[in-house]
């Protein structure tokens, strides 16, 4: 076989009309590349960073009658502009216990929920992975199935379970076992959040049980580990990066978690998306609930950074 | 690397002499079966103390699966295995005197090289200083002495796969079993593996159990190869008997390459065998005594470098083993070539001739007439 050699001209480029647009912009300095980065970056600013600094402007205002019911930080007055910033919304935060322990209060609540939905998730996500090839879209499926409902009405639905003449009392009245006070307790609020983020925990962690390979595990047995000292030293490390991915996707929300405190928690659960809709829609107070919320991204904002730094340092070793 | 038959005392090929030894592996009638798909039908294997064993076969041969069931991660369907006198049936993986290193290698991304070696010597919660000590001698053992602290997606190929077969060394198994330990390394650093690997099991004295797809690895490795086909064992032998006298028609042709005709039988004597084979074009005259019947079909296979190429015709006694055709292909391979021969009967044979003249002006070449010839104790006469 003798290969031929005619070198290959190349057709002439055909001037498409976007080629004339491409060009010009190009001539102001914009890329194609550019163009699409600027759609996300758009949105953002629009949509998050823009509301985010006039909740911060807000945070830094006084509560006012009127429309809008807080004080401008800017005043015109004969000729002098003036800047007022009112940081007594946020020297309140740290005033007033009320904040702090409801901050506190959440953070505990989160993580325990998080370790809870960690503990029931890891088990299913593990099962998930390791269950045979047809089964394992099917499994998946009704772990995403409860996200077609509602999520209101999800945690409606839990009432029905657990108020005093709930299904599970029902059933418990069968054996003459007392009815249990379940509902407006800290364990009802356990209940809800666990139930609700459960998906969230097992996505990420069957994305990476699924991927370990067989052998590591056969490898581990085969130089003698026992199943249980198989999991700890050779599956629990190497999960971990979804171990993380999923508590911070459980841990993260369930910080600021409104609706299930108030529909199934009682007066004495504590959370500052509670103390939140209060100021904001009970006292009407604008300036102190836009302060709550900025100091609840930031303590939601560091635990992101560190679980994130946590999470590449595994990710490199 | 076959041994030196120098160095072969009687006792070193102890399955010559099986009344005397004892089998350091025993498998027995082991049959697996996947669902409706046997995998293994029906094995019976020795393995002796010492030796450097080959499973040879295809892709679905079942040869994996069997080393699988020694490993203990599947369970024979039907039959027994034992290790050194003890049945294996119902000891997890966990608790074999058996190391496997596998053909991924299996080493644990997380953890360090040393990590990976001591690994299996930290489930006998042996002191750390004694695992220190046997970390170091493996890792001078496969020379890696200053990639310790290295994470296995630090090293090269071929690094990892020395670290894993110093971890399945680690806890001085009776028994390793390697399933395609080459398999990954490209064809320079095989080869120089490959006698690697023969040194320190020989230095070591354990046991080793190979599988491979690649019949030059097995052939370079073993003590005796297995050659396993649709799940059976075809055929057992050291390396020379498979070569040189397979049992049927498929080892014949699945190890090297073999040209194989079909011929039938018209002198059945003690003493010798001759066959008429039309496809052949002429008779073929075996200098000894075969199993066989007058007037039976029977197969004929016999390698390219047994036969010779001329442009005169030769002279032969008998009235056979020469036969001509048309030289179609050369292929030049350097030490050798190749030729494909066409013979009258339309069927093409593969003679290889070493080029011991440098340049030879005078070689055959394409598309002339040559008269092929062999001895008549260079081909195998195969009933099955």
């Amino acid at each position: 076989m003798t290969a031929t050699h005619t070198p290959t001209i190349p057709p002439p480029r055909r001037l498409k009309p976007w080629n004339a647009v491409e060009r010009s912009l190009a001539k102001v300095g914009i890329s194609g590349r550019m163009l699409v980065l600027a759609a996300p970056v758009l949105w953002l600013l629009v949509f998050f960073l823009i509301p985010l600094a006039v909740v911060f402007g807000i945070s830094l205002a006084t509560k006012q009658f009127g429309r809008p019911p807080y004080s401008p930080l800017l005043t015109t007055e004969e000729g002098t502009v003036q800047l007022t910033l009112h940081l007594n919304n946020y020297i309140r935060l740290f005033t007033d216990n009320l904040y702090i322990a409801a901050y506190l209060s959440s953070i505990r609540i989160a993580f325990i929920a998080t370790v809870i939905t960690l503990f029931v998730g890891y088990p299913m996500a593990y099962a998930i992975a390791r269950a045979p090839d047809r089964w394992r879209n099917i499994l998946l499926m009704l772990v995403i199935l409860p996200f077609f409902t509602s999520f209101l009405l999800r945690v409606y639905a839990l009432t029905g379970f657990m108020r005093g003449n709930g299904v599970i009392n029902q059933f418990l009245g069968l054996f003459g076992v007392e009815p249990l006070v379940m509902m407006q307790t800290d364990f009802a609020v356990y209940v809800g959040i666990v139930y609700t983020y459960l998906p969230f925990m097992i996505l990420p962690l069957y994305t990476t049980l699924v991927k370990l390979d067989v052998s590591l595990f056969e490898a581990s047995a085969d130089l003698g580990a026992r199943p249980l000292r198989t999991f700890l030293s050779v599956t629990l490390p190497l999960s971990l990066p979804g171990i993380i991915a999923g508590s911070m996707l459980v841990f993260i929300p369930a910080i600021g978690e409104y609706v299930i405190p108030s529909l199934l928690g009682g007066p004495e659960t504590l959370m500052i998306g509670r103390v939140l809709w209060d100021e904001f829609f009970t006292a009407a107070n604008w300036p102190r609930a836009a302060a709550v919320a900025v100091a609840m991204l930031l303590a939601v904002v560091v635990p992101i950074m560190l679980l994130q730094r946590a999470q590449s340092a595994v990710v490199e070793r | 690397m076959a041994k030196k038959s120098t160095q072969l005392a009687i006792d070193t090929r102890p399955w010559r002499d099986t009344a005397n030894n004892k089998p350091f592996v025993r498998i027995k009638n082991v049959t697996k079966k996947f669902g409706d798909v046997l995998a293994v039908h029906d094995v019976s294997l020795d393995i002796y103390r010492s030796e450097l064993f080959c499973l040879l076969g295809g892709s679905g041969s079942g040869k994996s699966t069997l080393l699988r069931m020694l490993a203990g991660f599947e369970q024979p369907t039907s039959g027994t295995i034992e290790i050194d006198g003890q049945d294996m049936t119902e000891v997890p993986p966990y608790n074999r005197p058996v190391n496997m290193m596998f053909q991924s290698y299996a080493l644990f991304p997380h953890m360090s090289v040393e990590q990976n070696i001591a690994y299996g010597l930290k489930r006998d919660n042996l002191p750390k200083a004694e695992i220190n000590d046997r970390v170091a001698e493996l890792l001078s053992l496969v020379k890696l002495q200053d990639y310790g602290r290295r994470k296995p997606h630090q090293l090269s190929g071929g690094q990892r796969q020395r670290v894993a077969l110093a971890r399945a060394l680690a806890k001085r198994p009776k028994l390793l079993l390697l399933d395609e330990p080459l398999g990954a390394l490209d064809k320079k650093l095989r080869e120089e593996t490959q006698f690697e690997l023969v040194k320190i099991q020989e230095s070591l004295g354990v046991t080793f159990i190979v599988v491979t797809h690649d019949q030059e690895e097995a052939m370079t490795l073993a003590t005796r190869i297995g050659v396993m086909n649709l799940g059976e064992i075809a055929m057992v032998g050291e390396p020379t008997d498979i070569y040189e006298f397979p049992n049927s028609r498929f080892v014949a042709g699945f190890i090297g390459s073999a040209n194989m005709v079909e011929g039938i039988v018209t002198e059945d004597e003690p003493g010798h065998v001759r066959i008429r084979s039309s496809e052949l074009g002429c008779d073929i005259y075996v200098g000894h005594g075969v199993d066989c019947a007058p007037e039976q079909i029977l197969w004929w296979a016999i390698r390219p470098e047994k036969m010779s190429l001329s442009r005169e015709k030769p002279v032969t006694p008998h009235d056979a083993n020469v036969t001509s055709g048309i030289v179609e292909e050369i292929a030049y391979l350097g030490d050798i070539s190749l030729y494909q021969v066409a013979l009258e009967s339309g069927k093409r044979i593969r003679v290889s001739q070493t080029n011991s003249v440098r340049g030879n002006p005078d070689a055959i070449t394409w598309d002339e007439k040559v008269y092929v010839t062999w001895s008549d104790s260079s081909g195998s006469v195969l009933t099955v």
